[in-house]
């Protein structure tokens, strides 16, 4: 399944020599390349890549590691889905770049047990580079060895957190470390690693094969390049889009066909719901930042009943680690049952939003930081629609 | 179980280790395998793996209890996971749900009389534009409508 726009940078041609030309440089050369560019992780956090790529490759030691988080777990979220099925020798080749610019010999891939299907493909296209001898030793004549080994999963939302799929590829429970030390200092089994998002690795031999200069100049000031968006819910042509950051929400739910549409989940269950008014400001990281997922809403839509359906999938997927995440979720998915059955005053609904707030600050990881976003801002935007309703 | 299927487990088991090695980080690879072939990994089979790996039984029971895709016991032969997340439940998951269980005659977490169906619920597939969406044992099926629930059923049947 292909993107349904026209592709801006995802697009075949555009990789041309990249990942030769990568190899023919010095390490370096690709780090400060990849960092003039701008790129940003596209998992979600938006963490520089460059600065990320940096640090490894100037840390001392033995052994690095290159990780390929393919743990795409987001609700409505499947951009990876067709990266990995339509990009896979674009994202070992992004992965070996990282390798060579940092200094790692090996790679994994961590793929969600969902995507179980598409391991013998993906194993397939690793074996073709092998023969090719893209992958190994002595990658393309040079004195570079990498290789990579897929991963999978087992069905757990949290393992998406880099430090919580470590833990995982480390044989043990999904469980989120704290952090610093960052994975770039101490990841895998102890070394320097870099964890970045599939699409963050497929426009890498991209970025290398067009110039850091080309990349620029595509989207805006604070968020250069593309976003892939996975688009689903109430709209005619759901499916993946390409757009340059900076493009307004308005235009995107024109493209998709998007009728008579309420509100946006932007950035999927840990994301934030843009009410109609809102759906001027731009998708961007400094505007509203999202790591792909689009769920559209029109106008017969309960929106108490989709606030539900997100807060029953965290209090599910929370690791139950830390209490804010723990008991947070579970209170807040008690409190929209409270409101389903007109037993909530609005003095209670105010002191849900502030544990909300608590939980941003007080969770260890991601994803109790991020799960009460829906909470808050549904009630925010629909709470008093949501209250003449249920009384 | 019998003494027999014991020890062809065990020699199993000794196989998979031998192949992916006896580190902390072969484990889930270990468990993968063993869910895979037998629908489920059972007390004795995270025993031997402990054993093997040289870590507390509780270690091993830790991760399978942890991962939702890991289960301690027997498995229908046709266990039916259900998308019940956002998107799917936007295009009526609920009416896919009750026409698989008019269908089974059981309700999701219930396993048929003769072990042949279970039903399950399940976190996004990421099939998020083509849902309802449901996995039968690995195998995805989408765009699903209660008419084409019941035609699958019945392939199976």
């Amino acid at each position: 399944m292909p993107i349904l726009n026209k592709p801006i940078i995802f697009d075949k041609n555009n990789f041309g020599n990249g990942f030769e030309k990568g190899l023919n440089g010095r390490p370096m050369d690709i780090v400060l390349e990849i960092r003039e560019s701008g790129l940003k992780g596209r998992g979600g956090a938006g963490f520089p890549t460059g600065t990320k790529w940096m640090l490894a490759a100037t840390a001392v030691s033995e052994k690095k590691y290159v990780i390929c988080n393919a743990d795409e777990g987001e609700p409505g979220t499947f951009k990876d889905r067709m990266l990995l099925t339509e990009f896979t020798e674009e994202l070992l080749q992004g992965m070996i770049l990282c390798g060579y610019a940092i200094g790692a010999k090996e790679g994994y891939i961590y793929l969600r047990g969902e995507y179980e299907y598409m391991l013998s493909h993906i194993n397939g296209t690793i074996q073709k580079f092998h023969e090719e001898g893209k992958l190994g030793k002595n990658i393309l004549g040079k004195n570079f060895d990498f290789e990579i080994t897929v991963r999978l999963g087992a069905g757990a939302y949290v393992c998406g957190e880099e430090s919580a799929l470590i833990e995982s590829l480390e044989g043990h429970r999904g469980e989120p470390r704290n952090r610093p030390p960052y994975p770039v200092n101490t990841g895998f089994m102890g070394y320097p690693t870099v964890v970045n998002n599939v699409e963050t690795l497929v426009t890498v031999p991209i970025i290398i094969n067009k110039g850091a200069e080309w990349f620029r100049n595509i989207g805006t000031e604070k968020s250069r390049g593309t976003k892939l968006l996975s688009v689903s819910g109430d709209v005619e042509k759901p499916g993946i889009y390409e757009v340059p950051f900076g493009t307004k929400i308005i235009d995107m739910l024109d493209m998709v066909g998007a009728k008579d549409t309420k509100a946006v989940q932007i950035g999927g269950a840990s994301g934030i719901c843009i009410p109609k008014e809102e759906l001027h400001r731009n998708l961007s990281f400094e505007d509203v930042p999202t790591g792909g997922s689009i769920i559209v809403f029109n106008k017969s839509r309960d929106m108490l009943k989709i606030l539900k359906n997100f807060m029953e999938f965290f209090t599910e997927e929370s690791c139950g680690q830390c209490t804010p995440c723990r008991i947070g979720n579970k209170k807040l998915l008690d409190g929209v049952n409270m409101i389903e059955q007109g037993k909530c005053s609005v003095k209670y609904l105010k002191e849900l939003i502030e544990l909300g707030r608590t939980m941003q600050v007080a969770s260890k990881c991601g994803l109790g930081q991020s799960s009460p976003n829906p909470f808050i801002s549904i009630m925010t935007h629909f709470g008093d629609e949501i209250l003449a309703e249920h009384y | 179980m019998l003494a027999s299927e014991v020890s062809a487990l065990n020699e199993e088991i000794k196989e998979l280790v031998n192949t992916l090695g006896n580190g902390r980080q072969a484990l889930m690879p270990i468990l993968q395998h063993i869910q895979r072939k037998h629908g489920y990994i059972s007390a004795h089979a995270q025993q031997e793996v402990a054993r093997l790996l040289k870590i507390h039984p509780v270690e091993v029971d830790g991760v399978v209890s942890f991962y939702a895709f890991f289960r301690k016991g027997k498995r229908a032969k046709y266990n039916i996971r259900l998308c019940q997340t956002i998107s799917c439940e936007l295009m009526n998951k609920e009416g896919i749900a009750r026409a698989l269980e008019r269908e089974l005659g059981i309700k999701f977490g219930e396993v048929t009389k003769d072990e042949k169906f279970s039903l399950e619920f399940i976190n996004c597939l990421g099939m998020c534009d083509q849902g309802p969406a449901m996995l039968i044992n690995n195998e995805v099926y989408t765009n699903l409508t209660p008419r084409k629930v019941v035609e699958i059923l019945n392939s199976l049947k």
